[in-house]
């Protein structure tokens, strides 16, 4: 079996977001860069296991990026994996991205696909459903548990107030959340694997994308607290029915 | 003309629908073009009725296998609804089947997507749509370059109109391929407020103490008609499920208010949840984080506050 992850790379949850050139560009000095949560802990982590069970498992990784990204990808292969494609473009827009990892996979005949959920940057959950479109395969979104047997998938994923269990036969595309796995710490031996593990560069497909990004913008500041006395609840609850009118 | 996808589940449409379809409807006014919906499958509903929310016709693809959420299936059959009926913008819900059909219909149709849309598109220059990005730290704005247009908006970004209308029901015949995915089993939680569709959160954390202290915020919740939540610890704790975990890493909700019990407030909690329009915290030090972020506060102990608040609202609503 071949089981291709998506490796996203974004800024820590801790940084402070700004922007420069008028708002145009994200201002990336100061910040740190990690392994998108969503592909790190649960899709990473869920092939690595996956992998454990079934040494016959071919793990790849892939991310579309400049090579400033090849940090991130050496990170995600101290924690497992064979080897890592990097599709050599920058670019936001979901549908160059899908289009460019669509490329790789159909010559890679991979049986599972496992993407995070969404990135926690641009937050848009879509190159797993377009890349699953583009292989015209499956696709099985927002997934809290993936167990693989032989030729099908057994997936349980989020619904609307709750979770339903789903049967697919493979190949298909996963989008992972909390549930599938849990986070790991990479160790000696994984840091030391990942450097000699090859990192394939290749130029990216020839696609126009569909979307651009003008500006940025940040969000209003709060006009600032109003506190009320903890022994005078009553004055909070005519605020909020009469200033803010929200009860 | 732009194209509003209609959600349900349970045989009812889901209250996300109703915001689409008011997004949808504003949209074809301002772009002088008409505005209709599509539903696959069938609802309880009378769906000439969604005509009160600005729609002049409600196409509706009624075949067995739609049943179900495929969404290889279900993005066939809107890809072909948008090419036979002609619509140059289609509307979702960046709800879990938008977040599931949407980016496929965006692929097949080679039509730029902006997921999780909070305005209406800017059309002086461009199609410019805001979306929230950084985890809801920014926005940004997208200009949609392709002929058609693909929106999915996140959940309670916008205001639901009724127009008093109603809507002329036709069956649109398309095509509907054979599901490959199965679903053997679903589990839903009755009777509770779904998170993302919520307009009252109430919220616990670490300040709570243990799992046995969430009485108190389940009856505040009920009180408020509320949907419950926590910080991520909790969830990570096992006191409270994961699908009530909102943050930077959760879920990333707008209710109309947010009530924060024993929450410090930190930056990847505040991430998830400061598009709330009233945020509330109640926390014993005064130098929670929270607070910056906050409309209303009280400092003091959660273990106090919070059964009276439910009392006063009691008395409110009583
Ligand atoms: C990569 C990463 C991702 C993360 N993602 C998320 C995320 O998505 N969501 C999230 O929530 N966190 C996330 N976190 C964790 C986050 O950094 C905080 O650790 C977490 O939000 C703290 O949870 P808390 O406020 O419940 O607990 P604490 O920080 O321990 O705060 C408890 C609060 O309760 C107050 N308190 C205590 N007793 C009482 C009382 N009797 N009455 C009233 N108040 C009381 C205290 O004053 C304190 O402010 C993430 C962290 C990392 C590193």
């Amino acid at each position: 079996m071949k089981i291709l992850v998506c490796i996203s790379k974004t800024p820590d949850t801790t940084s402070k977001i700004s922007f420069k050139e008028n708002n145009t560009k994200f201002e990336e000095s100061g910040v740190q860069w990690i392994i998108n949560p969503y592909d790190e802990w649960y899709a990473l982590v869920r092939a690595i296991e996956l992998k454990e069970k079934d040494a016959s498992i071919q793990l790849h990784l892939i991310s579309v990026g400049g090579a400033d990204y090849d940090p991130v990808i050496r990170k995600a292969l101290a924690l497992g994996g064979d080897e890592a494609i990097r599709i050599n473009a920058t670019n936001n827009d979901s549908y160059f991205i899908a289009v460019q990892i669509a490329e790789v996979a159909k010559q890679g005949g991979y049986d599972l696909i496992l993407t995070g959920k969404e990135t926690i940057d641009y937050n848009s959950s879509s190159v797993g459903g377009m890349l699953a479109e583009l292989l015209d395969v499956p696709y099985i979104s927002l997934a809290t548990k993936v167990e693989v047997n032989n030729s099908a998938a057994t997936v349980n994923r989020e619904i609307e107030g709750g979770e339903e269990t789903d049967e697919v036969s493979l190949p298909v595309v996963i989008s992972c959340q909390k549930g599938v796995a849990e986070q790991r710490i990479p160790n000696m031996r994984g840091i030391m694997a990942a450097r000699t593990k090859p990192l394939k560069v290749i130029e990216p497909a020839a696609v126009e994308a569909l979307t651009n990004v003008v500006s940025y913008e940040l969000p209003a500041p709060k006009a600032g607290v109003k506190l009320v006395a903890a022994d005078n609840v009553q004055e909070l609850v005519r605020l909020l029915h009469e200033e803010a009118k929200v009860i | 003309m732009v194209l509003i996808f209609v959600d349900h589940s349970d045989s009812e449409i889901k209250k996300s629908s109703y915001e689409v379809l008011s997004y949808g409807a504003a949209l074809a006014e301002k772009l002088g073009t008409s505005a209709e919906a599509l539903l696959l499958g069938a609802v309880k509903d009378d769906l000439a009725t969604l005509g009160n929310y600005g729609v002049s016709k409600v196409h509706q693809v009624s075949n067995d296998a739609l049943n179900n959420l495929d969404a290889q299936v279900y993005a066939r059959a809107v890809a072909d609804a948008v090419t036979s009926l002609n619509a140059d913008v289609i509307v979702f819900s960046h709800n879990q089947t938008g977040k599931a059909v949407a980016p496929r219909v965006a692929a097949r149709l080679k039509a730029g997507l902006v997921a999780g849309a909070v305005a209406l598109p800017d059309t002086s220059n461009g199609f410019v749509v805001k979306k929230n990005v950084f985890s809801g730290k920014a926005f940004a704005n997208v200009n949609i370059t392709s002929a058609i247009k693909i929106i999915s908006l996140n959940p309670n970004s916008f205001q639901v109109k009724q127009t008093g209308g109603t809507a002329s029901v036709e069956q649109l015949n398309i095509t509907v391929s054979e599901p490959k995915v199965k679903v053997t089993s679903v589990n839903k939680v009755k009777g509770e407020v779904p998170l993302t569709e919520a307009e009252i959160v109430v919220s616990g954390g670490r300040g709570l103490k243990g799992p046995e202290n969430w009485k108190m915020v389940e009856d505040l919740a009920h009180e408020l008609h509320a949907a419950t939540a926590c910080s991520r610890p909790v969830a990570d704790a096992g006191w409270r499920p994961h699908h009530e975990h909102v943050g930077q890493t959760g879920i990333q909700i707008a209710p109309n208010l947010y009530i924060a019990i024993g929450i410090s407030g930190a930056i990847q909690h505040l991430a998830g949840v400061n598009r709330s329009k009233t945020i509330v915290v109640i926390n014993k030090d005064p130098e929670a984080p929270f607070f910056k972020a906050a409309d209303y506060g009280i400092v003091g102990d959660a273990f106090e506050v919070v059964p009276k608040l439910t009392d006063e609202i009691k008395k409110l609503k009583g």
